[in-house]
């Protein structure tokens, strides 16, 4: 396996230390690396789990919106900045792997390096404490 | 392949006796495969060329890490840019909001130099890197984004069976005694993999490293590690710190060796020396 572009390996280095859940995608989505920030969302470790391929991160959020609607992965954030290359935002619900549901903001950006190709993309997850319900 | 250090020293060049022994030239390698040369980087190193030896070619290739002034002074001196017979290719880094002849023309035009880039007397053409492994001659060269500040790559150079890669200005872990456990989240590995001989950043002890995170360089440790996790055959720790005296590095060195075992051969980079590979 090659090893991650420089963008991308600097990427981590800047969400290990992060105190807010960073999730990183490749080109094709699939999520190579969440912070430990991350881990309570996804009710996961990353040391756990690993690599996960786009369909089953995506699933594993159950996102939807205030009225329970299922939202699908295409509309979400980091999907669309795979899709388009481009910025992304959106507030919506999930409920993690634990059942617990959070109010959380997201923004994902493309990682574009120097040598202008797409290499993958970042996103901050914002969690709406007050929001949240068990 | 053969490779000549013709600059070791890291930052600014260095002339005292105390620094003599390692050498006081900023960074400059030649790597030699039979009658075929490759420099590589420009520090003052570039100046002790023998330009006549091995090959008769008036065409010299030059592949810069980046361009930092450490790895481009000698640039502007070495004698072979004003020979109107010559040929010269300088290959850098792109990803720059400025081409590479716009950010070397900074260096080479007045007032840092007297003579602007386009009244030099040789015949120079500038390159970006491609984005992919490409050949000059014998040479199989890949170039890759490390982790220091600015567009900066290290070099794989292959002939045949036989690799030679130089990574002289590199962090690859930011304020982490270790590096990530995964091969594919280790900024330069690739370049390494398995490579003959591995010239690359040991600047620091990790002692001074802690005052320095985010400065582009490593400490000893870190580059073992490395080479270790990548299957280098050979280490040569390069880019030694111009403030620290040949008796400095040579202590740290032995620290360093006195408490760590690897089963491949670790040596300080010394200017002059000739490294068959």
């Amino acid at each position: 396996m090659s090893a991650h572009e420089i963008e991308i390996i600097l990427s981590r280095q800047l969400a290990d230390c992060l105190t807010v859940p960073v999730f990183i995608v490749d080109p094709e989505g699939t999520l190579i690396f969440y912070n430990e920030p991350a881990e309570k969302i996804l009710g996961k470790r990353f040391q756990d789990t690993g690599e996960m391929r786009v369909g089953d991160w995506g699933n594993a959020f159950s996102a939807h919106d205030e009225k329970g609607n299922a939202i699908p992965a295409a509309d979400l954030p980091l999907v669309q900045t795979i899709n388009s290359h481009e910025p992304a935002h959106k507030t919506f619900w999930i409920t993690n792997m634990e059942g617990k549901s959070f109010k959380i903001s997201v923004t994902s950006i493309p990682i574009i390096g120097r040598s202008k190709e797409f290499s993958g993309a970042l996103a901050i997850f914002w969690d709406n404490v007050s929001s949240y319900e068990s | 392949m053969k490779v000549k250090l013709h600059g070791t020293r890291g930052a600014y060049p260095t002339s005292s006796k105390e620094t003599r022994k390692l050498g006081g030239n900023t960074p400059c390698i030649e790597i030699i495969g039979e009658n075929e040369r490759l420099i590589l980087d420009a520090g003052t190193g570039i100046l002790n060329i023998a330009f006549d030896k091995y090959n008769n070619s008036d065409r010299i290739d030059i592949l810069l890490t980046h361009l930092h002034m450490d790895h481009i002074q000698g640039l502007g001196f070495f004698k072979p840019l004003f020979d109107p017979n010559k040929e010269i290719h300088i290959w850098g880094p792109g990803g720059s909001s400025y081409t590479l002849k716009d950010r070397l023309n900074r260096f080479l035009s007045p007032p840092l130099f007297p003579v602007m880039l386009r009244d030099i007397p040789s015949k120079l053409i500038i390159h970006e890197l491609p984005n992919k492994p490409f050949k000059l001659g014998k040479f199989l060269i890949t170039s890759k984004f490390v982790c220091h500040p600015g567009p900066t790559v290290g070099y794989r150079i292959e002939v045949g069976s036989k690799s030679v890669t130089y990574i002289p200005d590199h962090e690859p872990i930011l304020s982490n005694p270790h590096l990530f456990k995964e091969d594919n989240w280790i900024s330069g590995f690739d370049l390494c993999n398995n490579t003959d001989l591995l010239v690359h950043d040991s600047q620091y002890s990790p002692e001074e490293y802690e005052d320095k995170v985010g400065w582009g360089h490593c400490s000893m440790e870190i580059a073992a590690e490395l080479s270790a996790r990548a299957n280098a055959k050979r280490l040569v720790m390069f880019h030694h710190d111009p403030a620290q005296t040949d008796k400095d590095r040579s202590n740290i060195f032995k620290k360093f060796m006195s408490t760590h075992t690897y089963d491949f051969p670790i040596e300080l980079a010394v200017q002059g020396h000739e490294i068959e590979v």
